[in-house]
């Protein structure tokens, strides 16, 4: 393995490292729910992704042919984040979770009076 | 809900599972191909119901263009994001954002969703039930204007172009 994919590789590594871990810290200490939620989501998604790619260049430098089986890893991560973050976001404005007193905007989720829309007609059904 | 009588409901689907077995499988023998295909035509066979018919994709190298859009953005921004996060002297000024959706089609918008998601400082929250506006939070805002039209230019347009003209 030359010096150069090496040096590339093990860069692509610790950039990976330090963005996870910034991810994680966000998670230990912002303030509130959906602060948090940012950190995980996020920095993770560019930190993983420069870990697979340090992978994908060591087994290709080591083996002598391309694999990229590491790419299904960022498509699964990539239609899987967004959801786990929406579906989370979802359930802590339902549960009406706290949030800091600097955060501008008030929706309507979080507000104490009930107030309702109606539903997304379904394309095949309409209203029924 | 597509069609349920042709046996191959979504091919799209079915290529796209046979290319993830051959790659999960790491091997191209002829077997693998068999037991992939037939994955790849029982599993849309089982699941149609399930699938919302997809909008067609009219204009393909703008699709490319916004997935490289995309995947640029969440380089740049996971920068930023990373830094208000380690900057031990920041003031984040954290916001719930109504943005009203000009796109109508289901699929649409959950490709807009998960765009925004994706992209680091915002999180789409909550889909309205009317869904004519998606509920972002978004980590820092200075301009929430500035931030809707942001969105409304650098991704629905684009996905309106692509899916729904």
């Amino acid at each position: 393995m030359s010096l150069l994919v090496e040096a590339i590789t093990s860069l692509l590594l610790i950039a990976g490292g330090v963005f996870v871990f910034i991810g994680s810290l966000g998670m230990a200490h912002l303030r509130d729910f959906y602060m948090r939620l940012h950190g995980p989501t996020k920095a993770t998604t560019l930190g993983i992704g420069c870990m697979l790619i340090a992978s994908m260049l060591y087994f290709w430098s080591v083996d002598g042919k391309p694999d990229i089986q590491e790419m299904l890893i960022t498509l699964f991560l990539f239609i899987t984040a967004p959801v786990s973050a929406h579906l989370l976001a979802k359930t802590g404005l339902h549960m009406q979770l706290r949030h800091t007193d600097t955060t501008g905007g008030k929706p309507f989720e979080l507000r104490d009076e009930e107030v309702g829309d109606k539903p997304v007609p379904h394309p095949d059904k309409g209203h029924g | 809900m597509i069609a349920p009588r042709s046996w191959l409901p979504t091919p799209v689907l079915s290529i796209l599972l046979l290319i993830v077995w051959l790659l999960l499988a790491r091997s191209y023998a002829f077997g693998q191909f068999v037991l992939g295909g037939a994955l790849a035509i029982l599993i849309p066979l089982l699941t149609y119901r399930f699938w919302d018919s997809k909008p067609r994709i009219k204009k393909p190298f703008k699709l490319l263009r916004y997935v490289l859009r995309v995947l640029g953005d969440i380089v740049t921004a996971n920068f930023e994001v990373a830094y208000l996060i380690a900057n031990p002297w920041r003031t984040l000024k954290p916001h719930f954002i109504e943005y009203p959706l000009m796109l109508e089609e289901r699929f649409t918008i959950t490709l807009l969703a998960s765009t925004i998601s994706l992209t680091p400082g915002t999180v789409s929250a909550n889909l309205r039930l009317d869904g004519k506006s998606l509920l972002i939070h978004a980590l820092n805002v200075d301009d929430e204007e500035a931030l809707i039209e942001q969105i409304r230019e650098r991704y629905e347009r684009p996905l309106k172009e692509i899916y729904e003209c």
